[in-house]
């Protein structure tokens, strides 16, 4: 922690902010540096720190002071963190929080992750180096020159030999993972050109397919992910699961469909469903197919879809001329209505309340006032 | 619905083989069967593959990616179901569809602020913050492939490329190029004015005011008409975190014009 100085956190000309960070604790070494949580920020040239309570507090480090940075993992009750290894502060460093250190390096717990990014770009940036290139204005202190490289010390070397072992065994690791993944896709490949071609035989009907046998098919195409090149009008891309995933709509959405006007965005069917599951989600697509099978398996619900794109789920009692008379009351009695004022009277969401005006209006109900103001509707006088 | 029964249907149905195996064609039902086999054998080889490597999905965002392109090269698509042997087997697809709950829960959580555009960083913070400490961290490659899979739900879900980064759009407000490149426009300063717009682009005022006024109506920006000098349209989506504050629906409501 004694490479850092104090810094107004003011970028020079020619620095460009990366990335910064909340939730950032420093640790000198293994310690907890004797500062709070902050933000991290990412320069062109330095790593910057500041206090997120008292801005006042704000330390920098060139990044040339760095030698070499790894991850390490989180754990139970431990944030992960970046430990970030330095050369020895050059003679001229200007005062820091710190004057001296037993350790050669620092570390960055994120207390709210972007760990991820923030290794990321800094790997980006010591690859470029970019302040090699664009010197700012105030000189600050490198630890490059030969000068440097004398007092560095041979502790240093020894612990990048170690680091650098670490990483060729992870390297390791992670080639044999790739290995094992490249062989896995030619299989892979194999049942998708295999796929391909059982497709082009059900179009140009060589041979007898049962609908049974489609079905099987389609549901291998499930589990392997294989988009369906075949659509039948009989049942979709819905295979069995997606019938029973329907089916467990029905049921679970009647009481949330009620509550909420009968009606309910795909996007909030999708929350609702998934948050109740916890695991074993839903993807968006097994929602889409599902609910695609309302009507052929005669059930109360139907996936609608307005003019703008947006799906939605509807109960099939909830019937059309209600929803436009009710729509064409509420305008009347206030004289006018926005979507907004629209969904606080209706307790809905502005987007669902915006499609049925709108529907209200197609049906020749209501008529629009456009303006930056907003979009106004009017009972239809004409 | 069976196969034809009865002595004539069977009598065609011989007589269509045979001409298929004269070609030595082989039959689509006969390759639905070595499919099925096939399936079996997939299925046990990425079990293993999963017994030795899930961790690393779990664990190394690079892994990830280079999964999932590996995916798109061959025509798979690993996220598609939650029914499918890579979601199953892999734990992929639970956390990309609980990543995109989270997605559509912070950007409903704002619309009334910046009208249904965000930016890929504050989108990410937002997550972040939302999964909590004992959460495992997610990148933003990750975000985008959650995001895309959103679409389908067509709640308008899209990005739209800014500044070196993106623009998140959660509502299917309809954004043409001209509005696109106003938006990229006005990331450096978070505002822009028509003059801008005229001196940059080289459009007519006419045309300027046309694409402001669709994103001020569409509650993608708000207009500051006391700037000193000329009209500002700011666009909350681009306001940064050391800038703003969070307003609620009530201000939200007084601000828009």
């Amino acid at each position: 922690m004694d490479r850092f100085s104090w810094s107004n956190g003011l970028l020079e000309i020619n620095e460009t902010l990366v990335i910064q960070q909340r939730g950032v604790r420093l640790y000198d070494g293994d310690e907890k540096a004797k500062l709070d949580v902050g933000v991290a920020l990412l320069s062109t040239h330095r790593l910057v720190w500041r206090d997120v309570k008292n801005h006042e507090c704000c330390i920098a480090m060139p990044l040339s002071q760095i030698v070499y940075f790894e991850e390490q993992a989180a754990g139970i009750g431990k944030s992960a963190k970046i430990v970030i290894h330095l050369h020895p502060a050059p003679a001229n460093k200007e005062p820091g929080p710190y004057q001296q250190s037993k350790y050669s390096y620092i570390k960055l717990s994120f207390k709210e992750h972007g760990q991820i990014e923030f290794y990321r770009r800094l790997m980006e940036e010591m690859t470029q180096r970019r302040w090699e290139n664009t010197p700012v204005s105030q000189s600050l202190p490198t630890g490059t020159g030969s000068q440097a490289g004398r007092i560095r010390a041979v502790g240093i070397v020894g612990i990048e030999r170690k680091i650098e072992e670490k990483r060729k065994e992870t390297d390791k690791n992670i080639s044999e993972a790739f290995e094992d993944l490249s062989k896995l896709m030619v299989k892979a490949k194999e049942m998708v050109e295999l796929s391909r071609s059982i497709a082009s035989k059900i179009k140009e009907k060589q041979g007898d397919i049962t609908e049974d046998e489609t079905i099987r098919f389609k549901s291998y195409l499930l589990s392997m992910g294989i988009a369906n090149p075949v659509t039948r009008e009989t049942h979709g891309s819905g295979t069995h699961y997606h019938m029973q995933l329907a089916k467990q709509l029905g049921n679970m959405l009647q009481a949330p469909l009620e509550e909420r006007g009968g009606m309910m965005a795909l996007t909030e069917v999708y929350c609702l469903v998934n948050r109740a599951r916890g695991m074993e989600l839903l993807s968006p697509e097994d929602l889409v197919n599902a609910c695609k099978m309302f009507e052929s398996l005669k059930l109360p619900l139907t996936l609608r879809i307005f003019d703008s794109g947006v799906m939605v789920v509807q109960l099939q009692s909830h019937s059309e001329e209600e929803m436009i008379a009710s729509a064409l009351d509420n305008v009347t009695e206030k004289g006018s209505l926005t979507a907004e004022e629209f969904a606080k009277l209706l307790g809905l969401s502005v987007l669902l309340s915006k499609e049925r005006l709108l529907l209200a209006e197609k049906m020749g109900h209501l008529c629009r006032d456009d303006s930056v103001e907003g979009l106004r509707f009017y009972p239809n006088l004409f | 619905m069976r196969r034809g029964v009865g002595a004539g249907a069977v009598a065609k149905k011989k007589l269509a083989e045979a001409k298929y195996k004269e070609r030595g064609t082989v039959l689509a039902e006969d390759q639905i069967a070595q499919m099925s086999k096939q399936l079996e054998t997939f299925k046990s080889n990425l079990e293993e593959f999963a017994s030795k490597h899930k961790q690393e999905i779990r664990k190394n965002p690079q892994f990830r990616v280079q999964f999932q392109e590996m995916c798109a090269t061959i025509g798979v698509d690993p996220l598609a179901s939650g029914k499918g042997f890579w979601s199953e087997m892999l734990g992929v697809g639970d956390f990309y569809y609980e990543l995109g709950v989270q997605i559509i829960e912070v950007c409903l959580a704002l619309k009334h602020r910046n009208g249904g555009l965000i930016t890929l960083d504050e989108l990410h913070q937002r997550v972040l913050k939302g999964r909590g400490k004992y959460a495992q961290d997610v990148s933003q490659d990750d975000l985008m492939r959650a995001i895309k899979k959103l679409k389908v739900m067509g709640n308008g879900f899209g990005m739209i490329p800014v500044g070196g980064s993106y623009l998140v759009q959660s509502v299917p407000a309809e954004l043409n190029m001209d509005h696109t490149v106003v938006l990229q426009l006005a990331e450096k300063k978070g505002y822009v004015s028509v003059s801008e717009i005229r001196d940059s682009l080289k459009w007519e005022k006419e045309r300027a005011c046309h694409v402001l006024d669709h994103l001020l109506k569409e509650g993608l920006a708000w207009l500051d008409s006391q700037a000193p000098g000329e009209a500002q349209y700011w666009l909350p989506a681009l306001f940064s975190e050391l800038t703003s504050r969070d307003v609620t629906p009530e201000e939200a409501n007084q601000m828009t014009p």
